[in-house]
């Protein structure tokens, strides 16, 4: 880090931004120095993405000041963010999806009326390599996988010569090589001399790659550390305000009766190719079954399968008793199954409220002689919201609430109606510490009930803490059935192909 | 003899496919880029309608006012038209918000109602319609055989091919207007983060759309006929919409499905004056019914913009 001399980069004072009766930023102070790597720690609705958007110009503060190099300025828009040299990448990718690579970077930043485009892709490619950044300038960014799309975003502001760079949740779409190389640039970087704000709150990562460490409660600062000076207890005591607990499964072993079979189950993926090759599960009552595996690998497909919105080409599936081979989404969860998908923005109608959406599934037992009942429905959502810590009113469009807090939504319209069979995906992903916790717990508590549980996750951490046995899936099909205690080394050769002896479920007196 | 009466036959038709799809280009090429923003203009019908009208009345004035050059203040006054009812447009769907198909046909309907009303204010109710000395085709190839009678056409129609299409082709794609509109259209959000000025784009791509959709309208009333009638657009509006569906959002592809278009109805005609024995409605209704079947092909599929339908407005 540059010493004192050199003014900060960024300092932001007393900002202060309310949503209706949310104050998102109550007061925060926050000062990024020349040349460092500065952490944004908190929980999800913590506000630190509303930080960085005022500073950023996407939002505008009610009160407070920002400096940038010491003087004061006012940021009114994106555009006046850039011409001060900040830019940020934001959760959502800001990107054309059919524009090329070149033309999404030069976008709002062209110089002249005509549009020279090789000399542009020549630019983004100068950029790129400065930066050790891979990417065609002429790939068309529908195309390219998420990693990618990310190292575009990047791409976007280092282009605009940002020597403030703000990345919101960068790694929660990346895989761990995709990480590591992120982390790569980001050195890079820092030793050109930018000042890089890294939102996150993933302890070992803020650990592994910041020098100091920002954290925010509810709106407010809790305190500012260096990164060297602390440890990932003390942050996660500021972040969540008490300290944390991993989640235990309590030592009680799966019953004898099947509940979810699945036998030869088959399936295409959206191009029509074979994603799903014979799986063969059983998964008991009162035990949660992992499905590990490196993404694509045919999980997503398996789980729209069971979920009722895919078609399975082969094999049956049997939930409950019930045969729900094919059987579509009413009839799957007649069967008592229940549902959490991998997207929860499309588990989810984003523009009804939390109390539409917590009803949308048996609009029926809310309907009055074809009126639908809006007081039961109001009070069914307070009373969800009441038992599951939800952060939300009933008549709060459900779009405005944070990842955790739609978990949650989703969570209470499935458990409560006491589900045999669960079928989750993904259930944490882009969760906080607390919100995480609380998912694990609540699907712990299902174990405990009885019910049987797939648990599709690529997070290798969750399932193997969650588990009763871990599946590997590789190109469709299961590599072989592990206890959760497997060394990780046998694991890493099952996700990559490597078959291992025992034939699993055959082996099941079933 | 025979071979001499089918080559006058292609000959007419083809220089009636020319004529017929001149409008059509100015005014697909108009919505092409209003849709390429995001915004759909169904205000297209009538705003081609007030063109034709204010474009016919302007020149009629100034003609009688005894100006030389009429039907340029014509031409003029339907730009200026096809411009204000753009901007009105722009002020429902992009600043308010509007659904835009309901601020769309809305914009069609007082265009409609504006002229009709416009148009007893001006001429009154004569019983003969009035009329004007209109454009001439210019005779650039002169009296050579084939060529002559084929090329020879309006100014207006030599722009449309000439000028309009490649233009809007290389805007679209080489030039950095081109590039935030096709960003606005696809992904307003990431136009904006980028330093895109939204709603300036919607709005310049509304103005330049109207006032391509208004020329396509007054060459009907300026150049082909001399005169206005209420029947003077008959849906070739709504059928430059399905062109630009057709036409995936392209220029050159539009120009295309004009051609096309015009090449059915300049078919049709010329059957009907060599007597075929069907209705004449069947005849009237070939070209929409070819435009409904290509559409049909053409469009499923259809690479919508993104933004398409969708105001935009800052979290
Ligand atoms: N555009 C918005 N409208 C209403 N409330 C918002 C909006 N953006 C954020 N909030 C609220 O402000 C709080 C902070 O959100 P955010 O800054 O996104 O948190 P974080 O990025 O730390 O997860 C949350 O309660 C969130 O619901
Ligand atoms: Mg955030």
């Amino acid at each position: 880090m540059t010493e004192s001399i050199s003014p900060p980069a960024v300092e932001m004072r007393g900002i202060v931004k309310r949503f209706g009766p949310v104050i998102a930023n109550n007061h925060v102070d926050f000062t990024l120095e020349q040349g460092e790597i500065h952490a944004l720690l908190g929980e999800n609705g913590a506000g630190k993405t509303t930080l960085m958007r005022i500073l950023y110009g996407l939002y505008h503060p009610d009160a407070g000041e920002i400096r940038i190099k010491g003087q004061p300025v006012v940021i009114h828009s994106p555009k006046d963010a850039i011409a001060h040299g900040i830019g940020m990448v934001t959760q959502h990718f800001a990107l054309a999806a059919p524009l090329t690579v070149a033309e999404n970077v030069v976008l709002g930043y062209t110089d002249g009326f005509r549009l020279d485009l090789p000399a542009a892709s020549q630019k983004v490619l100068d950029a790129a390599r400065r930066f050790g950044i891979e990417v065609d300038p002429n790939a068309r960014v529908k195309d390219l996988s998420v990693g990618q799309r990310q190292r575009v975003e990047i791409l976007k502001a280092l282009y605009r010569q940002a020597d403030v760079l703000i990345l919101d949740e960068p790694t929660a779409v990346l895989t761990p090589q995709e990480v590591e190389q992120l982390f790569e640039g980001l050195r890079r970087m820092q030793s050109q001399g930018l000042s890089v704000v890294f939102i996150s709150h993933k302890l070992h990562e803020v650990m592994a790659i910041t020098d100091r460490v920002t954290v925010l409660r509810q709106g407010e600062v809790i305190g500012t550390v260096r990164t060297q000076e602390t440890t990932p207890a003390e942050l996660a005591r500021m972040m969540v305000g008490r300290p944390t607990f991993g989640v235990s499964k309590p030592d009680t072993s799966p019953r004898d009766d099947v509940l979810l079979r699945l036998e030869k189950v088959a399936a295409l993926d959206s191009r029509g190719l074979p994603a799903v090759k014979d799986v063969t599960l059983h998964v008991r009552a009162g035990e949660i079954l992992g499905l590990a595996g490196v993404s694509g690998n045919g999980q997503r497909e398996l789980a729209q399968v069971l979920e009722g919105v895919r078609r399975c080409t082969g094999g049956y599936i049997v939930a409950n008793g019930h045969d729900i081979t094919n059987a579509g989404p009413r009839k799957v969860m007649a069967a008592g199954v229940g549902r959490i998908p991998e997207d929860r923005h499309e588990s989810v109608v984003l523009d009804l409220t939390v109390a539409q959406n917590m009803a949308l599934e048996h609009l029926d037992a809310y309907t009055r002689g074809g009126v639908l009942d809006k007081k039961r429905m109001r009070a069914h959502a307070e009373q969800l919201i009441e038992a599951y810590q939800i952060k939300a009113r009933p008549d709060d469009p459900i779009r405005t609430l944070s990842g955790g807090n739609m978990q949650k939504v989703i969570l209470a319209r499935v458990l409560e109606r006491n589900p045999s069979v669960i079928i989750v995906a993904q259930p944490t992903r882009g969760l906080d510490v607390g919100a995480t916790e609380y998912v694990h717990q609540k699907l712990v508590e299902q174990r405990e009930r009885g019910a049987a549980i797939l648990l599709i996750s690529e997070d290798l951490d969750e399932i193997l803490t969650l588990s009763d046995r871990v599946a590997v899936m590789y190109e469709g099909e299961i590599m072989g059935i592990v206890p959760p205690d497997v060394d990780l080394e046998t694991l890493g050769l099952l996700m990559s192909g490597v078959r291992i002896a025992n034939e699993p479920e055959n082996t099941e007196a079933a | 003899m025979e071979q001499a009466v089918w080559l006058t036959f292609l000959v007419g038709v083809l220089a009636a496919t020319l004529r017929v799809a001149t409008p059509l280009v100015w005014a697909s090429i108009g919505e092409v880029y209003t849709e390429r923003s995001g915004v759909l203009n169904l205000g297209i019908e009538g705003i081609m309608f007030l063109g034709a009208f204010v474009g016919f009345a302007a020149a009629a004035k100034a003609s009688q006012a005894g100006l030389p050059g009429y039907l340029w203040i014509g031409l003029g006054a339907a730009v200026l038209a096809g411009v204000i009812m753009a901007l009105l447009m722009g002020l429902l769907s992009v600043t308010l918000g509007v659904n835009q198909h309901v601020s769309g046909l809305g914009i069609t309907l007082l265009s409609i109602a504006l002229s009709m009303f416009g148009f007893r204010l001006v001429f009154g109710e004569s019983k003969v319609l009035p009329s004007i000395e209109p454009f001439g085709q210019i005779a650039i190839f002169g009296n050579i055989p084939i060529l002559g009678p084929v090329l020879n056409q309006y100014l207006l129609t030599y722009v449309a091919f000439l000028v309009l299409v490649p233009l809007a082709w290389w805007m679209l794609y080489r030039s950095s207007f081109g590039l935030s509109l096709r960003a606005v259209g696809e992904n307003p959000e990431a136009a904006d983060a980028a330093g895109v000025n939204v709603y300036r784009i919607r709005y310049l791509a509304l103005i330049i759309g109207g006032a391509f959709m208004a020329i396509g309208g007054a060459f009907l009333s300026l150049a082909q006929l001399g005169a206005f009638s209420p029947g003077i657009i008959a849906g070739r509006g709504w059928v430059s919409i399905a062109l630009v569906i057709f036409a995936r959002w392209d220029p050159v592809r539009a120009m295309w499905g004009a051609l096309l278009f015009g090449a059915v109805s300049a078919l049709q005609l010329r059957l009907q004056t060599l007597g075929f024995q069907l209705p004449y409605e069947a005849f009237l209704a070939l070209p929409y019914l070819i435009t409904i079947f290509a559409l049909a092909i053409a469009g499923r599929n259809a690479p919508y913009p993104g933004a398409y339908l969708k105001p935009y407005r800052r979290e």
